[in-house]
């Protein structure tokens, strides 16, 4: 009798214990992930300052967000950044990989070379490409020394075209992430159709345009979805390369918020904005996580 | 004729491959020109960079701004060089990559070999954190890190990584254990193991490669972390990339661009060391993990 009920406490007890494990991990999530959304969105409507404060002012926050020229420059830029460089990237990292599928010899070689980039810090990134943009020092400086004198190359201080600075770094940094997302892609097409394929006489390019690419799909989703949100959440490149400027030419959300919150003491307007930084972020992100696990299923 | 047109054929295929080796050719050098500028800049002497060709190989060779850079640059307004920044950087990421690693096993483990209603949400929930933009949570962390007495400090920003690492952690190793042969776990249930024996003796062995993967994401998103280190711990407590930021925009006296390349690199070595040595687990981890549910 004894033994029956502490088998029986034991039994429950080993039914209790996976979700008393997971139970402080999700507790974290639920407060440091999602209460904090809520306080967030909280703050957004409120006239908080320097300090939170819990006095409501409904959507004051928005509408003078939205007449700040700062924000409508920061989402402008933003609009640029993002779609150059999901673009871009894209394009490289098709392109690299299709011809790295060409069983080219010393692919090994240059798979590291075309990855490396990803490990490295936004702060390390910028730093590197601040100085090699910079007339003064950079490749401007170089190709005049070379001879080149009529060469020019001042983007980095220009107001209008510092924005393309931060895309050829960030280009640089995850271009090749893409390409391995697109090579593990194609490595997992089926070789049997391609021989079909090409027995009944297709041309490469018909290949690839045709049968290839189409069954990238799922490669080129992942890759938007990661490059909208690496995109939308970018905030060390932008201060490390140009610090928003110049003046706040390079300004995008991520910086905003910052400055607004932390420097500029309007934590108000700064709340606001990361909430429109989040509803994006969501637009894309719930739908894609949502189909996914449900294929699972 | 059909051996001239087969002539014609292999001609083309010739070119074509001449033209994919320019190109990836072409693009390894844009992907090395920046590092390459960096090392080679970070052992010269500055009037050699002021006045003379980024691109060149230095004429005087000095390990100087090394270690400047090192030990006696100026971070905000302490003549420290790096070091100091360098240690906090390693006490904040060794405990947060182990505590996660562990969280993000155990939560795995959970949620493909004890599924219970609502674990699909719970997972859900967990891995939307992921993605979620920084900013939104900046505020009340700030307040809740000044509650816990913790602001400003390393264990402040282990915390946080922790809390922020958990998503991506546990959807490694749920991805991972689901391929899992249930039938093994069931059976050891039967012959009456545990909870955390069926855990230790029979999961954790098999776990090495994710583990490897789950480590390596972990290590190089929380070392090169900025947002939350500017944020958090911007003082004596600063990471190394907050450091390194401070060291390139101080505006004190000349630019000393040697300087900031040898403590670019130094800042940039640990993650490129972890890249080299298991960078094949990572990109292998990366494509099968971090996109899937």
């Amino acid at each position: 009798m004894a033994t029956d009920t502490s088998v029986d406490l034991r039994t429950r007890l080993q039914n209790w214990l996976p979700k008393l494990v997971l139970a402080p991990s999700f507790a974290l999530v639920l407060i440091f992930v999602y209460g904090f959304i809520i306080f967030t969105v909280y703050l957004s409507f409120t006239d908080s300052r320097m300090l939170p404060s819990y006095n409501l002012v409904g959507w004051e926050n928005y509408s003078k967000l939205f007449r700040i020229r700062e924000w409508g420059v920061a989402i402008k830029n933003l609009a640029i950044f993002a779609s150059l460089y999901i673009l871009i990237c894209t394009v490289i990292g098709l392109f690299l990989a299709i011809f790295l599928d060409q069983k080219i010899r010393g692919e090994g070689v240059l798979r590291p070379i075309f990855l490396y980039p990803m490990a490295l810090s936004f702060i390390v990134t910028g730093t590197a490409w601040k100085w090699f943009l910079d007339p003064g020092i950079g490749i401007e400086n170089t190709m005049h020394l070379w001879g080149w004198d009529s060469f020019q190359f001042n983007w980095i201080k220009d107001r209008q075209m510092a924005i393309y600075t931060i895309v050829i770094a960030a280009v640089w940094q995850t271009s090749g992430f893409v390409m391995a997302m697109f090579l593990a892609g194609l490595r997992g097409i089926d070789t049997e159709i391609l021989k079909a394929a090409q027995m009944d006489g297709a041309s490469n390019f018909q290949m690839y345009r045709r049968i290839i690419i189409p069954q990238l799909r799922p490669a080129f989703l992942s890759a938007f979805v990661i490059l909208c949100h690496l995109a939308i959440k970018s905030y060390d490149l932008v201060i490390a390369l140009t610090g928003g400027g110049p003046g706040n030419a390079t300004a995008v959300p991520a910086t905003f918020m910052y400055s607004y919150t932390f420097t500029r003491n309007q934590m108000g307007i700064g709340a606001s904005s990361a909430v429109i930084m989040l509803m994006t972020i969501a637009a894309i992100m719930v739908p894609y996580l949502y189909s996914e696990l449900r294929e699972k299923k | 004729m059909s051996v001239a047109s087969q002539d014609n054929a292999m001609r083309t295929g010739r070119a074509a491959r001449v033209f994919i080796y320019v190109f990836l050719l072409v693009f390894a050098l844009f992907y090395l020109l920046p590092f390459f500028i960096m090392v080679v800049n970070s052992v010269k002497p500055l009037g050699e960079i002021t006045g003379g060709n980024m691109i060149a190989l230095p004429k005087t060779w000095t390990i100087e701004p090394w270690l400047s850079a090192w030990s006696t640059a100026q971070i905000g307004v302490e003549p420290t060089g790096l070091r100091p920044y360098f240690w906090n950087s390693i006490k904040m990421v060794v405990p947060a990559v182990i505590i996660g690693t562990i969280i993000g096993a155990l939560n795995g483990y959970i949620l493909t070999k004890w599924r219970f209603r609502g674990d699909t949400l719970i997972f859900g929930l967990m891995l939307f954190s992921c993605f979620i933009p920084f900013q939104i949570v900046l505020i009340p962390m700030a307040r809740i890190l000044g509650i816990l007495d913790i602001a400003g400090t390393t264990p402040g920003l282990v915390l946080v990584h922790v809390v922020y690492g958990i998503g991506f952690s546990t959807l490694y190793f749920r991805n991972y254990y689901a391929a899992f042969p249930t039938e093994l776990v069931r059976a050891a249930q039967i012959d009456g193991a545990g909870f955390f024996q069926i855990f230790y003796r029979i999961l954790l062995p098999s776990s090495g490669p994710i583990a490897v993967v789950c480590v390596i994401w972990l290590f190089t998103n929380i070392w090169n972390d900025f947002l939350f280190g500017a944020s958090f711990a911007s003082g004596g407590a600063a990471p190394m990339t907050v450091a390194l930021n401070n060291l390139v925009n101080s505006s004190t006296g000349v630019r000393e661009y040697n300087v900031h390349f040898a403590g670019a690199i130094m800042a940039a070595l640990p993650t490129l060391l972890v890249y080299i040595v298991a960078g094949r687990y990572f990109v292998r981890g990366l494509m099968a993990g971090s996109v899937k549910g």
